[in-house]
């Protein structure tokens, strides 16, 4: 094991047992923040794969945007505690369900690639490369998608604005 | 250097917990929450893909991803959040009206 494999499992560890902690916490707060937990070792994981831009990306639209609005709207809306309270009454086969598919893609992952061959080898992936390939080959995505932005942006306002009724 | 099988654990150990919080959680933020964990473990392997193959369209896609996942998290929560004025609940099985 190499030391960028180590500081990996460290991080991937981490990020396991917040993802779980995350969907067995009892308390809805804890939750999110268990959340910030498993995104910012997400980003770490970016940053090992040489991904340095979106992992920038991942900090500030996840654990600085997104995690604030779950936040408000648990703030908004009335949340219990306690398990009976958040969980439903089938969660025995929820997990059968996770399991099944934990061990379908582990199975074939390890049936589908050689596990000495295929290997990520660290290579220069500059903000700048990443920049110039989303402003040449992908700019038609690139405007649609902040088409979809302005669209949920408007939707998201319409949505939740009172109704003045006559 | 990174084995490439590693990293496709970690996000397939990051997929089913999220499928599992999806399933189990009856608050509705909660399961937007599974929702987020799920798509992480897709853009992680966007990236490991990406790295693997020296190719950068994997980051790019990573993303339009997150952004996607930023205007789901808008809808979604406006969308709570109205039925939660409307219903004073926000559990997701007492939702049933259109429920067959």
């Amino acid at each position: 094991m190499t030391g960028a494999e180590i500081a990996f499992v460290i991080i991937g560890v981490a990020a396991v047992v917040g993802a779980l902690r995350v969907v067995t916490a009892r308390n809805v707060v804890r939750a999110a923040l268990y959340l910030v937990v498993t995104l910012s070792a997400v980003a770490g994981v970016y940053l090992l794969l040489s991904a340095e831009f979106v992992a920038w990306v991942q900090i500030l639209i996840y654990v600085g945007a997104i995690v604030i609005l779950f936040l408000f709207g648990l703030m908004l809306t009335k949340a219990p505690i306690g398990r009976e309270a958040l969980d439903n009454q089938r969660r025995g086969v929820a997990f059968l369900v996770g399991l099944a598919i934990l061990a379908g893609l582990v199975y074939l992952i390890q049936g589908a690639f050689d596990w000495d061959a295929a290997r990520i080898d660290p290579f220069e992936g500059s903000v700048a490369a990443v920049g110039s390939s989303i402003f040449s080959r992908f700019v038609l995505p690139f405007e649609v998608i902040s088409f979809l932005l302005l669209a949920a942006l408007i939707g998201a306002i319409v949505l939740s604005r009172k109704e003045d009724r006559p | 250097m990174i084995r490439l099988p590693l990293v496709l654990f970690l996000s397939a150990a990051l997929f089913s917990t999220g499928v599992y919080g999806v399933l189990a959680r009856r608050n509705a933020v909660l399961v937007l929450m599974s929702i987020e964990l799920m798509l992480n473990a897709v853009n992680i392997n966007l990236v490991a893909f990406g790295a693997a193959l020296h190719d950068l369209t994997g980051q790019v896609f990573a993303l339009f991803v997150i952004t996607v996942a930023a205007a789901e998290v808008g809808i979604g929560l406006a969308i709570v959040i109205l039925i939660y004025r409307n219903r004073e609940t926000i559990n997701v099985d007492e939702v049933n009206l259109l429920k067959w």
